[in-house]
């Protein structure tokens, strides 16, 4: 070793602050303490070659993290205080608030066990310690989830029980399968999934619009969280691209099973984000951009330019990209749609757009939403007028993979669907896509497993066997009161009772009164 | 005169979430209660994991200890993320200020070359024990079921890593910030007999797979040992040696391990509480491992503090183990 007189710079001081506190075992043998780090077959050749992707010491941490939390609360001990519920664009918005409840923060804790797992996992000490510090943001995330949106649950109907709601809603088995998948893979996997196709790719499409959509409808809770949380994504963006670089520079066989990954997790992602879409596009009474937008800017453009940069490490863009590129005009319509017909089994209300919206959505998809959709939504909103809303009775067939149901469309028509099926050992399965198809094609044996919602109620899994019984007694939602059209219900009256509006009948004469 | 600012009251619909609700009733509930249960996924898992295929994923059954509800273990000092980072922000703030101090005053470049070494070989080398600790807790915070739980260990995972930092930082005031004295401190973890034994316990520690297994050892029994030679007796030898400076350097460790034994006492109760099954499992592992934590830190005793120190401590263990119902062999108390 050289003789060292000199001061240690910022980067090594931290290397010996972190990775140095390792050692090479002699008492037991390296793959009995790491027993999970060869079967995906990556290679890692030298750990010494990670970059830590942010320089954290614990004492930094708990000073910088502590002063954000005495802000944030405070934040939300004035909006308890202040009713700042009241102060929100319209009370429709709080549907996106349940969405993001039920489905959002429980991946954060999803998140939270899966790098406290990886954080032990890795042989590299410097890799650990960047997981072990995502995983305890995390957990914090999940928790102050818990209490930005705790004012909601006591004014609003539909946030009371989110998690348990998690494991068992229909359409919460996208979410929460797509964090099952990530879970149950290796530790590479893992953060090729979360780190760098979720927190890296996509973020911007998952956690901002939400929160950019709290800060267009007076919702100063959740926006406040999301602006205590940017630094944290900040180095969870970090360590995503961190990972995956390491990973790639490490050895010429890790590139085709990166390459593979990302071609799943890309299209797992992109599946996920329907949810966003639709939320963007239907849900927010002051919408922020379309999700067309959204996909083209940070999709597109974003996602272009950094699987530009990863070429040279011979990565090229996921595949079925040009699928998902196709979609961006129809995916939040189709959603949407569906929801609606399904809102006596959702957690949250639905209900059409109002004429200004439509029109906005004309304009925002002007090749698709007028020709394809628009008629559909008016004739649903007429028959809703008239007392007749359409909710739809049967139970629909859901793809094996991403778990949505078979509803979107083929890219070349959008008159048809898009439905693929393969037999497996003497069994049929079901696809939305191609993209699902190969996914499951690659890795059947894990994904006959899949925990339908449907199969599962038809099998007489979910405490019984007509939907009022599943959606009651087994998901906790309060039928009509939780969801169904929120036009007329409880969540509707009382946000005119604030607002001193008298009850309507109808969109048009509430117009007149507001 | 009072002042009296109107506002518009209103009623909520409900105080709490269902969930808190149907543990503690519709009332208005604590930060801890709403952040801390039933916030994990319990059942309908979609796949097996590819590194644990005989179990799912939150599979109560990683563990021998049977629990009707993991709920029951809760945090005595009702720490949610907020709570925790705001009270190590305090105790960090002092930490920072001690080592300012001594930094700013020589207070350890000025004590003898061979007290120095002392340093370096007696106490430095805790911080690759620290890292352990570190890697254990965050697999057990990985693996535990019931937020309850699972937040007490990565809350520890993260202070044993800081706690190996404050460690490592003593070696840096010794060298000016070189990085010389670590690496001769290392030498020591790795080749000096005093250490073998504590690092093979700590080697043998990493393969446990049973994750309550591992709390019990790591620390109960371990840190129940450690803290106490290291940070009280130690501490005192070192003040005899003309070094009391030093305790300015871990007082960090000394209000963490007394704050510490708060949730290790009531999780210990509570789960030996549970069933005779438990306990039985639970004896069983303290008869096995708290000799060999014994063993690992006898070199260290018998170099500084003397043996009698150390058979004290394990005394008070066993006072302590068995408060909650188990025994541990060695002195009597």
């Amino acid at each position: 070793m050289a003789i060292k007189n000199k001061k240690l710079n910022l980067k090594d001081k931290y290397q010996y602050l972190t990775r140095d506190m390792a050692w090479e075992p002699t008492y037991q043998k390296k793959e009995d303490i790491y027993p999970d780090e060869q079967f995906e077959g990556i290679k890692i050749t030298d750990w010494s070659q990670w970059e830590d992707p942010f320089r954290l010491t614990m004492d930094a941490y708990w000073k910088y993290q502590a002063e954000k939390e005495k802000k944030l609360y405070a934040i939300f001990d004035a909006f308890a205080q202040n009713n700042g519920h009241q102060n929100i664009t319209d009370a429709r918005y709080v549907n996106a608030l349940k969405l993001f409840l039920s489905g959002v923060s429980p991946l954060e804790y999803a998140a939270f066990q899966g790098y406290a797992r990886v954080g032990r996992q890795f042989s590299g000490a410097g890799a650990r310690v960047a997981c072990q510090l995502q995983a305890i943001d995390e957990l914090r995330h999940s928790q102050t989830q818990q209490h930005a949106m705790s004012h909601y649950n006591k004014h609003f109907n539909g946030l009371h029980d989110a998690a348990h709601q998690h494991d068992r809603i229909w359409f919460l088995s996208v979410p929460k399968s797509f964090f099952d998948d990530a879970r149950s893979a290796g530790p590479f996997e893992f953060l090729t999934a979360i780190s760098f196709s979720f927190e890296y790719v996509l973020t911007n499409l998952l956690f901002v619009p939400f929160m950019s959509g709290a800060a267009y409808n007076g919702d100063m809770a959740t926006v406040t969280f999301g602006f205590s949380a940017q630094s944290d994504e900040a180095r969870h963006m970090t360590l995503g691209l961190e990972v995956i670089k390491f990973i790639l520079e490490q050895h010429e066989d890790n590139v085709p099973i990166i390459q593979r990954w990302i071609d799943k997790w890309f299209w797992r992602g992109f599946r996920l984000l329907s949810l966003v879409g639709m939320m963007m596009d239907y849900m927010l009474p002051n919408k922020v951009m379309s999700w067309a937008e959204a996909w083209e800017v940070y999709y597109e453009q974003n996602g272009g330019a950094l699987f530009k940069d990863l070429e040279r490490y011979g990565i090229r863009p996921p595949k079925y990209q040009d699928v998902a590129n196709a979609a961006k005009n129809h995916v939040s319509h189709q959603a949407w749609g569906t929801f609606y017909q399904y809102s006596q089994a959702t957690n949250f209300h639905t209900w059409m757009p109002e004429e200004e919206e439509m029109t906005w959505l004309s304009e925002k998809y002007p090749e698709t939403f007028d020709k394809y959709y628009r008629a559909r939504f008016e004739h649903w909103d007429k028959e809703q007028k008239e007392g007749r809303r359409f909710y739809n009775n049967t139970l629909p067939q859901l793809c094996q993979v991403c778990q949505i149901p078979v509803i979107f469309t083929e890219k070349d028509d959008p008159s048809v669907f898009s439905h693929r099926q393969i037999k497996h050992e003497g069994e049929r399965y079901h696809f939305c896509s191609d993209g699902c198809c190969d996914i499951f094609k690659n890795e059947p044996e894990k994904y006959i497993q899949a925990w339908l919602p449907v199969h599962q109620i038809y099998q007489g899994n979910c405490g019984g066997a007509d939907v009022a019984t599943v959606v009651e007694k087994y998901y906790h939602i309060n039928l009509g009161v939780d969801n169904m059209e929120y036009h007329g219900s409880p969540d509707h009256q009382r946000w005119l009772d604030i607002k001193g509006l008298k009850p309507l009948q109808s969109n048009s004469e509430k117009k007149t009164a507001a | 005169m009072t002042i009296e600012i109107k506002t518009t009251s209103v009623e909520p619909i409900r105080n709490t979430y269902s969930a808190i609700a149907r543990r503690f009733g519709d009332k208005p509930a604590t930060r801890y209660q709403e952040a801390s249960f039933d916030i994990e996924a319990k059942t309908n898992f979609h796949y097996r994991p590819l590194w644990d295929p005989k179990r799912t994923l939150n599979d109560p059954s990683r563990t021998a200890m049977q629990m009707d509800d993991w709920y029951a273990v809760t945090d005595p000092r009702q720490f949610f993320y907020g709570a925790y980072v705001g009270n190590r922000a305090k105790m960090q703030e002092a930490a920072e200020s001690n080592f300012g101090f001594c930094d700013k005053r020589n207070l350890l470049t000025r004590l003898p070359e061979e007290t120095q070494h002392q340093l370096l070989r007696l106490l430095v080398p805790l911080r690759h024990v620290e890292l352990g600790a570190n890697m254990n807790n965050s697999k057990i915070a990985g693996d535990a079921i019931a937020t309850t739980v699972a937040q007490m260990h990565m809350f520890a995972a993260t202070d044993r890593l800081g706690i190996g930092q404050y460690l490592s930082r003593i070696a840096l005031l010794l060298d000016g910030s070189t990085g010389k004295a670590l690496d001769e401190s290392k030498t020591f973890w790795m080749d000096d007999e005093l250490w073998q034994p504590m690092r093979k316990l700590v080697e043998d520690m990493l393969v446990i797979d049973d994750w309550f297994e591992l709390t019990l050892v790591q620390n109960v029994l371990l840190d129940g040992l450690m803290y106490p030679l290291i940070y009280d007796r130690m501490d005192a030898w070192l003040g005899e040696q003309g070094a009391e400076d030093v305790s300015l350097l871990t007082e960090f460790q000394r209000d963490w391990f007394k704050e510490s034994l708060r949730w290790t006492n009531a999780m210990t109760k509570t789960v030996v509480g549970e069933s005779e099954g438990n306990r039985e499992q639970l004896q069983i592992w303290v008869t096995q491992w708290e000799p060999r934590a014994y063993e690992a830190l006898k070199p260290i005793a018998q170099a500084t503090t003397g043996l009698d120190a150390l058979d004290e401590i394990r005394a008070e263990l066993s006072v302590r183990l068995k408060k909650v119902g188990l025994e541990s062999t060695g002195v009597q108390a």
